[in-house]
């Protein structure tokens, strides 16, 4: 039994098998063969196995992720049925004697580098996708396991280096009860991502996928952040006790389901919610939230190969404000750049990522794409009540030029006769200090802040939040950002607009009475924070908490402010 | 004999993935043989990667050639597929 330490990022417990998912080892060596037949036959069979897999695939992608994902694959089968593919390959065995692996290599290299060499960038971009399906086909050949979330189909704890959102995004939650990673923060996607899909998760463990063997016994406590490996059955008792526990708490939360978000003094707060795709509404729905905080927009443009059409946008925009009815519904438009890449829009690498190219700086240079969102989101306003948020606003030069284009936009659907709502909040993102410090110039232009935390504290602590070693300088109690944060809130209140907090700030226990005091209009969290949160403000009074604020304010660090928060809230 | 047609591509993205796959498709359904040509090129129909591999942009103009005993009837179904992919005209 090995007992292992890691970040818990999303709460409860789960028990399992482990389920490796890692890049398998394609080496091979190149022979000659006496069997001229039975080399063709054995790659044939890796082909049929591998169409056979990829016909799961599609049907799985089709019904998690929708038709138009799913798509790729009926692609992906008819090149595993190409007759240029094939008949070289089967030539080559037949004439040079050599094994279906060096076949197959040869001429999948051809190919990619074919395409590779083509001067349209989209096409170029197809060598990913012969490189994707021929692995697949070498990985049979050479009896390698080839794993793919996507195929699971018994109870697992899925252990990885890392996940990206599109990995994660194709995790059943039927079989996968778990995840486990070597990297990671509470903040990197993969934990944002386990908290929506409410799955238990360990990360940043830097060695889990050494530690443990496929099909070891794995208990992934995501409420302490333990990950244990082929524990004793006392063990597996006392967690599967944890794990009831966990449920009826569960229970006693979903109580306040229904009612609204009320201080001890009958101060009302929203509590809204952090979503990735219309399917996350169900989540909002069952944990009683009151609204969309964020609508994160770049999964329609993550995990496929061109980019989304307008029509693929205004139906996942409608859906997602239908099924909200007239509550709020916040949509940040496109934020892709620093650790979110898009491999079809060919983003040159940057030293600093999180301080380059990304969100409204690429959409206000790329106007052809953030048009085409603008529109999508224009021709679904009149479904319910949207709220558009641009992300990473730094100057207002860079507000008004978006307000601008979404201006425009609206007028030209006007021209076409289509009708768009006139009650549309537009708001910023407030994740870089600069904008944070003169919040009060840009109160006068926009009609909403949210504060995204995340960011905002990795640009003000000036320390990268996907590397662990700084990571002790994530400390979102730290006076300078409590400082920010009133400055931003203050700033809304005194032109009568409203202030909410999109970060994972938002949802911790600490947090909550601080900002509760500094007057926070909208707290926006993971669904599944939500009812925690209810319970906590119902036994919070705002006018106690706000008298606190100076003294608060005025604090020297981070761990002062925390004690101070400990003491007044008996946590 | 043979059939023909001549087709201009208005998608923006020219020939790109979905579109191909439905065309390669739509061919294998026919026993005739179906080439593509552009820009001095010929392709067979019935190979996604022969088709990708042309890179045809927006505004090319490429021709398909079906021959064999049921080539009328490719003829007319690729270009259903052209128009209703919204492809070309």
């Amino acid at each position: 039994m090995t007992n292992i330490k890691g970040i818990a990022a999303s709460n409860g417990v789960a028990i399992a098998k482990a389920y490796k998912l890692e890049a398998p080892d394609l080496s091979f060596d190149k022979k000659v063969i006496d069997d001229v037949e039975a080399e063709v036959t054995r790659l044939n069979d890796a082909l049929d196995i591998s169409k056979k897999e990829l016909e799961t695939i599609k049907e799985n992608a089709r019904k998690t992720l929708g038709d138009e994902h799913a798509e790729i694959f009926s692609a992906h089968l008819l090149v595993l049925g190409d007759p240029e593919l094939i008949n070289p390959i089967e030539d080559n065995i037949k004439t040079n004697k050599v094994n279906a692996e060096s076949a197959l290599d040869e001429t999948a290299t051809m190919f990619v580098n074919m395409f590779k060499a083509m001067d349209n960038e989209y096409m170029r971009e197809r060598a990913a996708d012969i490189q994707d399906v021929t692995k697949r086909v070498m990985a049979h050949l050479l009896n390698v396991s080839f794993p793919d979330p996507a195929l699971i189909d018994e109870e697992v704890i899925v252990l990885a280096e890392d996940l990206t959102p599109s990995d994660t995004a194709q995790l059943n939650k039927q079989f996968v009860k778990g995840f486990t990673t070597n990297i990671g923060g509470r903040t990197s996607h993969s934990a944002i991502m386990a908290r929506s899909l409410e799955i238990p998760a360990v990360v940043g463990t830097k060695t889990i996928t050494n530690d443990a063997k496929e099909g070891d016994t794995i208990i992934v406590d995501g409420i302490d952040g333990h990950v244990i490996i082929n524990p004793s059955d006392d063990v597996i008792k006392q967690y599967e006790q944890k794990q009831a526990d966990f449920e009826k708490q569960k229970e006693i939360w979903a109580k306040l389901k229904d009612e609204p978000t009320v201080s001890s003094d009958g101060k009302h707060v929203e509590l809204v919610a952090n979503i990735g795709t219309p399917e996350d509404v169900t989540g909002i729905i069952n944990n009683g939230g009151e609204g969309v905080g964020l609508y994160r927009t770049e999964f329609l443009y993550m995990g496929k190969s061109e980019l989304p059409t307008e029509d693929e946008q205004f139906e996942a925009y409608k859906s997602v404000l239908e099924q909200m009815g007239d509550k709020p519904v916040v949509v940040r438009t496109l934020d892709i750049g620093g650790d979110k890449e898009l491999s079809y829009l060919d983003l040159p690498k940057e030293m600093n990522p999180f301080l380059g190219f990304r969100a409204i700086r690429l959409c206000l240079e790329r106007d052809d794409i953030f048009r085409v969102q603008l529109r999508a989101l224009l021709r679904a306003s009149t479904y319910g009540n949207l709220k558009i948020m641009f992300p990473m606003i730094a100057t207002l030069n860079e507000f008004r030029e978006a307000k601008q284009l979404l201006l425009e936009e609206k007028q030209n659907l006007q021209k076409e006769g289509v009708e768009v709502s006139d009650n549309i909040e537009v708001g910023i993102m407030v994740e870089i200090p600069s904008t944070a410090v003169i919040a009060r110039q840009f109160a006068k232009e926009v009609d909403f802040f949210s504060i995204g935390t995340n960011d905002l504290i990795q640009y003000t602590m000036a320390a990268d939040r996907m590397n662990e070693r700084v990571s002790y300088l994530y400390q979102p109690y730290h006076p300078a950002i409590l400082n920010l944060v009133n400055n931003v809130i203050e700033a809304a209140h005194a032109e009568g607009k409203w202030a909410g907090m999109c970060g994972e700030m938002a949802g911790d226990s600490i947090a909550i009475p601080i900002l509760l005091g500094l007057g926070l209009d909208e707290f926006s969290m993971s669904a599944t924070s939500i009812l925690p949160a209810r319970t906590q403000i119902k036994d919070l009074s705002k006018e106690e908490l706000a008298s606190y604020k100076d003294q608060l304010l005025s604090m020297s660090t981070a761990d002062e402010v925390e004690a101070f928060i400990r003491e007044k809230t008996n946590q | 004999m043979a059939a023909e047609k001549v087709v201009t591509i208005t998608d923006s993205t020219g020939v790109h993935a979905r579109p191909a796959t439905v065309l390669v498709n739509k061919a294998g359904s026919f026993s005739s043989d179906i080439n593509l040509e552009y820009n001095g090129k010929s392709v067979n129909l019935k190979s996604i990667m022969g088709v990708m591999s042309l890179g045809i942009p927006k505004d090319a103009e490429i021709k398909f050639i079906a021959e064999g005993s049921d080539e009328q009837e490719a003829i007319d179904a690729i270009y259903d597929v052209i128009k209703k992919e919204g492809l070309g005209e």
